[in-house]
């Protein structure tokens, strides 16, 4: 059946963010990344180019990465929806912002959650990947801090740290 | 922040449904698959469709059959993500070119959310178009939206804005069509077929047409190489693309070639006497060099995309090269990294 949403009204969706459902009221025309840092006060995920071009705005869909910026949120209804926000557990950081804090993996920190969140779903999926890998995963992330080589060594210490854990 | 224009959005289950709402709402109305292309258009106001149709929740678009009619063919859904068809197996295997080509296709991100429908039906780009609303008004705007002049060529009557595809210049090489579907029926075309030269009208499909599939021939006795060039080893779009399939007998003998160009005119195009150069000939360093100078004698790069438009007509003929000796059997893997940044 065909859904179909009226312009110029506001549609309520149910979205789960973090494995979290919240109703939410919003303009049909709004991207995920502005209904989850406008209407859900959700500003970990951060608003960069607005066009694709920098990989700031990552969240994961289903688990994998995705812009937010080009997602609109009306299409969301019924996915899971991951932010850098569901990645500490408690006041607990995730093992990934553990390495990233302690191996200078970020500076301004811009870049940071988009990152986080691509390499979290890489890790998810493969526990051990090698430096190319992890190369080809974030290379649609800019960052214009770091260079780059510590944020790879970070995502290696975090990926070594959590294949301990799972021990 | 750049907001998007208000519209109406359809969520269609089916194919006759989209195709039934698309006829009913006219010219006015797009169909939405990853919105990779469409959302910054129609941020920057390029586009502002009264309604969008969306193709995510659209069944039977994601279909991938391999061979299933016994003739060794394949079909790959238009809804397929670029991710998709970069990790399907028998494409890697059977259609390098059209791996390669979607590999290198923006960032993994964009990759993971694009599709190759929307791949095919990609807007053309052009330095004067693809910015801002008030970007576009300061300079006036151009021909291909609001205004009437070509800014790259003030005395053309068309807009030369450039087709950037990275997928439609490999589907054409490897000889393939798309099927086309509507509410009054269905046709096929060659993806060579789908594209008119032309910056604004650059499709041939119907406005009330949905890009339904992908039909690759059967690939035995087939090699297929798809090199890029661009500025980044990701995001950027290519300002060069050089495809080449060639079906050799075990002797080593050209049977059949086809080379094709994205990325240097309004549309993506098969070199018509590229292949019938190479036919009967095995692929030496001399029938390699003479296709290059042919194919780069079509070449025509327009001043409105990256990079310096003699450079990158002068380095055609090293791309045809890179292609034809990949497909040799030659190990390129030193120089791929050297213009791809990554292995493929
Ligand atoms: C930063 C950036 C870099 C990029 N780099 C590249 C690149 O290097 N190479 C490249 O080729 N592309 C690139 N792209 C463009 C884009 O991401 C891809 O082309 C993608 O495959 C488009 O698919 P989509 O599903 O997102 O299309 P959409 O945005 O959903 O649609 C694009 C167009 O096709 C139409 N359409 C979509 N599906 C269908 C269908 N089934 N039938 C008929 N019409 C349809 C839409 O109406 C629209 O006009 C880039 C984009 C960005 C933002
Ligand atoms: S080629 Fe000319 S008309 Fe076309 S988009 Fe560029 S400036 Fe505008
Ligand atoms: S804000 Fe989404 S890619 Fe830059
Ligand atoms: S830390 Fe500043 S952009 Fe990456």
């Amino acid at each position: 059946m065909n859904a179909v949403v009226e312009a110029r009204r506001n549609v309520r969706v149910t979205l789960r963010v973090n494995g979290e459902q919240t109703e939410v009221l919003f303009a049909p025309y709004k991207t995920l990344l502005e209904v989850l840092r406008e209407e859900m006060n959700l500003t970990g995920t951060k608003h960069g180019c607005e066009l694709g071009e920098c990989g700031a705005c990552a969240v994961l869909l289903d688990g994998v990465p995705v812009l937010s910026c080009l997602v609109l949120a009306i299409e969301c209804e019924g996915r899971s929806i991951e932010t850098v926000e569901g990645l500490a557990r408690g006041s607990e950081l995730h093992p990934l912002q553990a390495a990233f804090a302690d191996l200078g993996g970020t500076q301004c920190g811009y870049c940071t959650p988009g990152i986080l969140m691509t390499a979290k779903a890489l890790l998810d999926k493969e526990p051990d990947p090698g430096r190319e890998r992890i190369r080809e995963a974030i290379s649609g992330n800019l960052c214009r801090c770091t260079g780059y080589l510590q944020i790879y060594e970070s995502i290696e210490e975090g990926a070594r740290r959590m294949r301990e854990e799972a021990k | 922040m750049m907001r998007l224009p208000w519209f109406r959005h359809h969520a269609p289950d089916t194919l006759a449904e989209a195709a039934r709402i698309l006829a009913g709402e006219g010219p006015n109305a797009m169909l939405i698959a990853g919105g990779t292309d469409l959302l910054p258009n129609m941020k920057r106001r390029h586009q502002s469709p009264s309604a969008l149709i969306s193709l995510a929740r659209v069944e039977g678009l994601k279909n991938i059959s391999n061979g299933s009619g016994g003739n060794g063919e394949m079909r790959l859904g238009a809804g397929l993500t670029l991710s998709d068809v970069v990790h399907c197996a028998a494409v890697r295997e059977k259609y390098a070119g059209l791996y390669q080509a979607a590999a290198q296709v923006a960032t993994t991100h964009l990759r993971n959310m694009g599709t190759l429908g929307g791949n095919l039906c990609l807007d053309t780009r052009c330095n004067y178009y693809n910015q801002n609303y008030e970007w576009r008004k300061a300079i006036d705007f151009c021909m291909k939206k609001d205004g009437d002049i070509c800014w790259v060529a003030t005395a053309s009557k068309r807009c030369v804005a450039v087709s950037s595809t990275d997928t439609a210049p490999a589907l054409i090489a490897l000889g393939a069509k798309v099927r086309l579907f509507s509410a009054t029926g269905e046709r096929e075309v060659t993806v060579a077929d789908l594209y008119n030269n032309d910056g604004m009208d650059y499709l041939t499909r119907r406005p009330d047409e949905i890009l339904t599939s992908v039909l690759l021939p059967a690939a035995s006795g087939w090699n297929s190489s798809y090199w890029k060039l661009r500025r980044r080893g990701a995001f950027d779009f290519p300002v060069l693309g050089v495809a080449a399939a060639v079906k050799t007998a075990s002797d080593g003998t050209v049977e059949e070639a086809r080379i094709a160009l994205g990325a240097v005119a309004s549309r993506p195009f098969l070199v018509e006497k590229a292949g019938g150069l190479l036919v009967g000939k095995a692929l030496t360093d001399d029938a390699i060099a003479e296709a290059g100078a042919l194919v780069a004698s079509r070449a025509k790069p327009m001043d409105n995309a990256d990079l310096d438009i003699y450079w990158r007509k002068g380095v055609v003929s090293s791309f045809v090269g890179y292609a034809l000796r990949e497909i040799r059997g030659d190990d390129m893997r030193v120089t791929r990294l050297r213009i791809a940044r990554h292995a493929l």
